[in-house]
């Protein structure tokens, strides 16, 4: 905080030189008005709780948030600023101590990336799918595997990627066809992963494969390592937002493996990316809360500087009850999500389906926030020096990825219409 | 030369971001529902402590807070960036609003006295009354040598190097051990506390005292009379000449 005077500090002085950052918007997120209020993202938490979140959104607030719309615009993936967030234990969140994980659960981790998302919501989804690949590490690898990859991807020394989809099968993930065969002690892999995050300039990715008959029974979770044989890229994919991690296609062309880094058994690849993605749904979800949290936060203040028709904006009833809405359905959406993380944490057989739930309901209603504060700055929220735009930008794609929305559907009503028992998996 | 052992104090406060607002009975301000934090100067205290710490030259940090029982919160924060121990010396509501530095420095002694301490470290003044004295009084009562508005401190064979940021300029000094240290804005930059250490933090002792406990009678020496907002700005005016400001002051009754 006494870093936050100084740079309030500075703030003043670069203003008055008229040397201007990005945004335009005084201000910072997470300001002190909003502990007390209704949108407070610690109501309700614990005091261990509380100073986590304190961690992150301070870090949101000073590392990340400054150069956000500098690591959107120009493309950059911020490696040192990750490093430095995983320095702090934010590398891998739900990971057991014993191999160098943080040890904390799945509602510490929402807590965590709502916080760092309102910093840079791209970034932290990135981080997101680092930590649940680290996870899949944890949870299925086998000692040696473990020892050797966790500690350094803790400390995000180096960084994965989740391979699951393809150009043919994306919600039809159950039917991929990237295919390994046994040959020898290696395996040998044919195929192609489409929209890999991260892909190429990761260290490694945890790859879904074929190794046996249709359907998920037959795949199988392959580590491969950068810089394997018969491994190579796409270009980089141009975006929407999401541009502060790079996304590419991921081609295996014969690609020579060693067996031992077969995570879990064989035909386990599917239950693994699955239950990678219960905690990806929960993360996923965490970063749009933090997306909207940021726009409500930005489009108050912007009602309280700006004035039409002789008043502030904050006096028009209209844009009164619009950010009641938006505030109201955020804190549905963040206790939805949060529900969802007990679940995982006390692995409640509903699991899954509240995952669905949390993933589709929070990311649609904080797409709508985002785009309603950009609707409630005006002309203003369209300019890239104002950071709604990339809000909004960033999270629309949260309705898609980690499972499609229309997937999460599938996954509920298929909880709700069964007759026989319940597949939990 | 043996490891320091170092005392921190640590005074929650009102965020320095929020907008104060004074109670309408205009007998303080409003702190209810108010967001609160570690004093700033103070985070740089507990920085410069757990630097020492690092380079091995103090061995145990104790830190230590006056007030009500939210006071454990800012205590845990200063244990999560590495403090070692805390003290928790409560004084609860009217009681609290009365307590002054004058009381706190005689806690603070008698604590160093106590747990053997070699350097007292506090922040030059807390940003809710901006009283600067607790730690020349804790010096004082001590009767060691003070090292206030410390820009750089360096441990030099039983005696402190210490740079000061005084009104003409830096004032470099020397103090022997053992000393109180007051800290002034650009010491350091404070870190983030890790998780790992917060988690950790839970574990480390936390003990809970009353301020009898340490033979300290805190009945105020003050009465505070009333809290008002500085008046409204009026505006100024413009004057054409020297003439016109001459004359406007000698209607004012400023000069003769």
């Amino acid at each position: 905080m006494a870093a936050a005077l100084r740079r309030a500090g500075n703030h003043v002085a670069q203003l008055l030189k008229s040397h201007v950052n990005i945004f335009h918007q005084c201000g910072f997120i997470g300001d002190s008005w909003i502990n007390g209020s209704c949108i407070d993202p610690t109501l309700g938490l614990s005091d261990e709780q509380k100073q986590i979140q304190k961690v992150a959104i301070d870090f949101a607030r000073n590392e990340m948030y400054p150069n956000m719309a500098k690591w959107d615009q120009e493309e950059i993936f911020p490696l040192d600023v990750m490093r430095k967030a995983a320095s702090l234990g934010f590398g891998a969140v739900y990971c057991r101590e014993k191999y160098g994980g943080t040890g904390l659960s799945r509602m510490d981790a929402s807590i965590i990336f709502e916080a760092l998302s309102q910093g840079c919501t791209s970034t932290t989804a990135y981080i997101s799918i680092h930590n649940m690949c680290v996870w899949m590490i944890d949870e299925f690898g086998n000692d040696e595997l473990r020892q050797k990859w966790i500690p350094q991807l803790a400390s995000m020394e180096k960084l994965a990627s989740y391979c699951l989809t393809e150009p043919d099968h994306g919600s039809d993930a159950a039917n991929l066809t990237t295919s390994a065969k046994q040959k020898g002690d290696h395996f040998i892999i044919n195929g192609a992963k489409a929209f890999i995050s991260g892909g190429k300039d990761t260290d490694m990715n945890l790859v879904m494969c074929r190794t046996g008959e249709k359907g998920p029974k037959g795949i199988s979770c392959i580590l491969v390592e950068k810089g394997s044989p018969g491994l190579s890229f796409g270009k980089k994919e141009k975006k929407v937002g999401w541009n502060s991690q790079p996304t590419r296609a991921v081609m295996f062309e014969d690609c020579k493996v060693p067996m031992s880094n077969l995570v879990g058994q064989l035909g386990d690849g599917f239950k693994i990316a699955m239950r990678g993605l219960n905690g990806g749904r929960v993360n996923i979800a965490s970063c749009s809360l933090g997306a909207a949290q940021s726009c409500i936060e930005l489009a108050r203040d912007h009602v309280k500087v700006r004035k039409q028709f002789g008043k502030h904006l904050e006096n028009f009833q209209h844009l009164q009850f619009k950010i009641a809405e938006m505030a109201t359905k955020l804190v549905v959406s963040r206790n939805m999500v949060r529900m969802a993380a007990t679940a995982l944490d006390k692995n409640w057989p509903e699991k899954v389906a509240l995952c669905s739930m949390a993933k589709y309901f929070a990311t649609e209603e904080c797409f709508k926030i985002c785009n309603q504060a950009v609707q409630i700055h005006g002309g203003y929220g369209y300019l890239k020096d104002y950071a709604v735009q990339q809000y909004m930008r960033d999270s629309r794609v949260h309705e898609i990825l980690e499972g499609t929305n229309e997937i999460m559907r599938v996954l509920i009503s298929r909880d709700l219409l069964e007759d026989g028992d319940r597949k939990y998996s | 030369m043996s490891a320091l052992r170092v005392l921190v104090g640590c005074k929650r406060v009102i965020d320095y971001a929020v907008k104060v607002r004074v109670k309408p009975d205009k007998t303080g301000v409003v702190t209810d529902g108010v967001k609160h934090s570690m004093n700033p100067f103070d985070e740089i205290a507990m920085e410069e402590a757990i630097r020492m710490k690092e380079k091995k030259l103090a061995s145990e940090i104790i830190v230590v807070s006056c007030g009500p029982s939210q006071c454990q919160e800012t205590l845990r924060t200063a244990l999560a960036m590495g403090g070692d121990r805390a003290i928790h010396v409560q004084v609860e509501g009217k009681e609290y609003e009365g307590l002054q530095p004058f009381h706190v420095s005689k806690i603070f002694a008698k604590i160093a006295q106590e747990e053997k301490v070699d350097l007292v470290v506090l922040g030059k003044q807390a940003i809710d009354d901006d009283c600067n004295q607790t730690g020349q009084m804790t010096a004082a009562i001590l009767d060691w040598p003070q090292a206030t508005f410390a820009s750089k401190v360096e441990i030099d064979s039983g005696s402190l190097k210490v740079t000061r940021e005084i009104d003409g300029g830096l004032e470099n000094i020397k103090v022997k051990l053992p000393a109180v240290v007051t800290t002034d804005l650009r010491l350091n930059e404070p870190r983030y506390a890790t998780l790992p250490n917060i988690m950790k933090a839970k574990k480390k002792p936390l003990t809970v005292k009353k301020p009898s406990d340490y033979a300290v009678d805190i009945s105020p020496r003050q009465e505070v009379l009333s809290v008002e907002d500085p008046p409204v700005r009026e505006a100024g005016q413009k004057v054409e000449s020297v003439e016109q400001l001459v004359q406007k002051l000698r209607d004012a009754g400023l000069v003769a």
